[in-house]
Parts: structure tokens; sequence; C-alpha cells
């Protein structure tokens, strides 16, 4: 398979490294290494609703120019929020010509962006263009017995128009782990938000609706919540530093990006590996080594 | 004075009929602007001139260094010689650089949206936007390496609709990245343990105790040495 144009984000490169080096990892074993964008930009952050803010759908704009000038129609993402983010305008200029003259016209003296860029999160490409039977036969270490809960959040499923999978539910995140040997469970807040920002100016919001998610993956039985979103990968791992209220049961629960998962049931070399999945490896999964 | 062809500008909404293939520095002294401040260097290095300007029938505002830019007819110009933008305070050992110290001390980075209006007003042709992306992702060696060429004249921040004060931040990234990545270059170390011996000490009291006269006939009489290949200077900085 070719090379895959990636647009990685701000936040992979500093916080979430380790979501990033995993899939590098993972898709590398898979044939279908992620190639970075030369020169990129934060995506805008979050996808602006005003209808006459065009102004910050430029960034997006920028990195599809980018992704066309590295001679691909199609830009891979990881992050869930710059899933979002990059696919919405994408769609919405494509369907408003007029506002992306517009933006055209603004940027002035450089390259236009004629549309046709086409924006795919690499749980999309995981399932539609290697399948998930292709997956399970690159596994060296089969996560047996491990049981998680795949935590969506809201950017990754909406709305409809960008959601990759069905938006109350998903089930993608699920059936990529389930192809790696892992049991996934059910539990009722998989598509809930987890507080998002709130966790700056009003952190007991984002700390309760946090803190509900996780009991709620435990108490369906899980290990191990897998995400695809540096924020609620943060938000989730702050309701375990600081519980709040009846928490007893998240304390044995473990919060980590599915493609550290992936990268570990496809053989990845442990020295790699965060402590928190090494000490998954070592006490839920029971293949390996016998340990 | 009386052959020497003219031609109309306009400073800061004046005309003035200056020379011809003059710049614009030379041309705000032709019509009697004396400079207690904006001109420094008058080579194009550090920054004090920034300048913008207009041309008649066209939309674009255009940012250039006075000592550097030529008059055309019909400009209309002013100098943005200052940029309020003050400097965050910080100990450069006392950083952890594996943190984001960049957004830690200019929070604003993160409001950046990409316009490239910053970029456009360089007068160094640098990639202004991008050092500050690179910066907002914590990358401190891309920081370093794409505004290397700034000289402050702080046009890119008086234009970012975001308010930042890039210079600064590629100022702050340069000095992060020579710490933590990069060599001491020998020569440094040697030259900092002769001043720290007072090995110039002498000269710079004969100096200081010169007469007026005695300092002017010095200056008057000074050898320029010749530039040298670039042998020793910058190899020694690489990595
Ligand atoms: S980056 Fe900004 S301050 Fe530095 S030279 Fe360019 S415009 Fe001037
Ligand atoms: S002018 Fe300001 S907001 Fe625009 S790209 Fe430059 S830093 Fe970002
Ligand atoms: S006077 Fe120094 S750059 Fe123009």
């Amino acid at each position: 398979m070719t090379k895959l144009a990636y647009f990685p984000g701000c936040s992979l490169k500093d916080n979430a490294k380790r979501f990033e080096d995993a899939a590098f990892f993972v898709m590398e074993t898979l044939g279908a290494p992620l190639e970075e964008l030369e020169t990129w930009n934060c995506c805008g952050t979050v996808y602006s609703l005003a209808d006459d803010d065009l102004m910050h759908h430029i960034a997006s704009v920028r990195n599809f120019i980018r992704t066309k000038e590295a001679g691909s129609e199609e830009l891979v993402t990881l992050c869930a929020m710059c899933y979002n983010t990059l696919a919405r305008v994408a769609g919405r200029v494509e369907a408003h010509a007029d506002e992306l003259e517009k933006i055209n016209a603004f940027m002035d003296r450089e390259e236009d962006y004629e549309g046709g860029i086409r924006i795919r999160h690499i749980l999309q490409v995981l399932r539609d263009t290697i399948g998930w039977e292709a997956l399970s036969e690159t596994v060296v270490r089969p996560l047996d017995n491990l049981k998680i809960a795949a935590y969506y959040g809201c950017t990754l499923v909406r709305p409809q128009e960008t959601g990759i999978d069905d938006m109350e539910r998903p089930v993608v995140m699920a059936d990529a782990l389930a192809a790696v040997g892992a049991e996934p469970v059910t539990f009722p807040f998989e598509a809930e938000c987890c507080g998002t920002y709130q966790i700056v100016d009003e952190p007991h919001l984002a700390l309760e609706q946090s803190n509900r998610i996780l009991r709620s993956a435990r108490l369906a039985g899980a290990d191990v919540v897998v995400t695809a979103c540096p924020l609620c990968q943060h938000n989730l791992e702050q309701a375990l530093i600081a519980p709040v209220g009846e928490s007893e049961e998240i304390k044995s629960i473990q919060v980590v990006y599915f493609t550290e998962l992936l990268a570990a049931a496809l053989g990845a070399d442990e020295a790699t590996m965060s402590p928190v999945v090494r000490e998954i490896l070592s006490t839920s999964v029971t293949a390996e080594g016998g340990a | 004075m009386a052959d020497e062809k003219l031609t109309q500008i306009y400073i800061m909404g004046k005309a003035y009929d200056v020379p011809v293939g003059v710049t614009i520095m030379d041309a705000m002294e032709y019509a009697g602007y004396r400079f207690i401040r904006g001109a420094g260097c008058r080579s194009g290095f550090c920054g004090a001139c920034g300048t913008v300007y207009r041309k008649a029938g066209e939309y674009r505002l255009e940012f250039v260094l006075a000592c550097q830019e030529m008059v055309e007819e019909g400009m209309h110009l002013t100098q943005l010689p200052f940029t309020p933008a003050p400097r965050s305070d910080y100990t450069l050992a006392e950083l952890d650089p594996s943190e984001n110290v960049l957004l830690q001390h200019y929070p604003e980075i993160a409001r950046c949206v990409s316009c490239n209006t910053c970029t456009k007003a360089c007068p160094q042709e640098i990639e202004v936007m991008d050092y500050i992306q690179a910066a907002l992702r914590g990358d401190v060696a891309k920081v370093a390496e794409l505004s290397f060429d700034c000289i402050a004249c702080g046009l890119c921040a008086m234009r970012c609709p975001a308010d930042i004060k890039h210079y600064h931040v590629g100022q702050m990234g340069r000095r992060l990245h020579g710490v933590a990545d990069l060599a001491t270059p020998e020569h440094l170390t040697a030259r900092i343990a002769q001043l720290d011996g007072g090995a110039f000490d002498g000269e710079m009291e004969t100096l200081a105790s010169a007469s007026l006269a005695d300092l002017k006939a010095k200056y008057a009489e000074r050898v320029i040495e010749k530039v040298q290949e670039p042998e020793v200077a910058t190899e020694e900085v690489a990595t």
C-alpha cells in the first residue's frame, strides 16, 4: 500500500506523543506507513459554528492545500478533535463555493484551495481499507482476556455528516480491539462527552462527567478504557487522579490510547510502551510468555 | 541640486518631493525629518526602522525597512518604529525545555488562526506563521531554525489579529535551542574566560578615560579587519 498523508495535530507532538508513536508503529507494521505533511498548522482546534466566522476555517483549509502539495487527495488524522474540525471544514467549503471563494480571496498571493480533499480518521483506514481480518493476521501478542471499554466521546461520531460510525452505538474502535484479541464490553457512556475544555475553567464539571464514564466502564467489567482523543484521555486521567464522590470502582481501571494497545498486540517493543501499557500487559493480558 | 530628479511621496499624509533612487530613510531626512528613534544600523540588520506604505491605486499595505526600501512615485508611508510588546521574564537555566515553555510564557500563541498575515508583513521573508505553529506544538528546534533571521522589527506583531508577540517567541525558541540542543562553541568559552580574566580591562579603561578629541582621532585611524572566510567562527556552532 502507498504511504498515507498524515496530519498529526499539535497535541500529538506534545502531551500525546505516545498516541502517535504507537500509530506509526501500527501502520508501518500493516504496510501502510503514515507520512507526516512536511508543513502543517493547527487544525483550528474547535470547529467554529458561527455562520459568518470564516476566519476560523482558514487553518484547516491551509492543511488541505498542503495535502494537495504532498500529492494526496486524502488526509489521515489520529486525534478525534482534529478529525472533526478538518472533516467539517472540508465538507463545508465543498458545499459552499462562495465561502471558499472568500477564504481564497483572503489568503491572497497564496495557493488557492480548489476542494477535493477527503479527511479520514485512522480507524476508518483500519476498518475500510485494511480490514479487521488483515489486522488480526498481523497480531503477535494477542490481548487475550483483556476487557476493554471503547470510549468515543463526541467528536469522532458527531455530527452525523462527519461521524465515522453510528453516532449512538459506535463499534469501530471496539471492533479494532476485538480484532487483536481483546474483549470489548458495552457500556452506556461510550459516546458521552468527557467535559472537554471545562477542565480548565470549571474542572468539577469535567471531572464529574469523566468519573461517570469511568465508573460505567468499570461496572461493565472493563479493565481498560481506550480513547482516540488527547483531551478525552486527559480528562479521564484527571478523573483517575482526582476522583469525585463515590468512585472506589474506578481506581483499578486504566486509560490508554487505542493505538497503544494495537501496537502492543502487533509486537511493539516493550521499551517503547508507556508504563501503563506495560502494566496492562503484565497484569491483565495472559497470553504471551505465560506470565 | 537643481538638476536632481525628484519624485513625489506622502509621509504621514503630507506630500514631499524627494530624490529618485534613495531609500525611504534618506528621503525622510531629505524632507526634514530627524530620527531620534526609528533608525539604527542603516544596513537592514537592527530592525529599528519598520515602515508601512501603500502605493497609489493599490489595496495592499506593504511592510519594509526604511533603510532598505527605495522610494517610489506616489508612495504613502509612515514608520512603525516601535511595537509595544513586553517580553516574558525568564531565567533560561531554570526552564525545563521538555515542557512546552514557549506556550507557558506566551499562551496567546494558541490564539493563532493561521491567517498568515504575519508572514506577509515580514521584511526578512521569514515563515513567521510556521514558527508560531512550531512553537504551539513545542518544536523548539524548528522555531529556532525558522526564526533565525528575525531582526525584531515588530511588524508581524503589529499585524497579528491574535496579538501574538512573534519575535519574542522566536527569540526564546532560539535561546532554548541553544542551551538544550547545541554544543557550546569553544571559541565562545575561550573568549568568556578571557573577558573574565580581565584581558581587555586595560584597553577599556584607556578608551573610557580618553578625551573626545583622542577618541575622534582613534576612530578616524581605525583599521577595519578584513572579513575572514568563515572557517572557525561559524563551523563550531553546529551540533
Ligand atoms: S519575524 Fe516579525 S519581528 Fe522578526 S523580522 Fe519578521 S516581521 Fe520583523
Ligand atoms: S498573524 Fe497572528 S493569527 Fe495570523 S498566522 Fe500570524 S500568528 Fe497566526
Ligand atoms: S536602520 Fe537598522 S534595519 Fe533599518
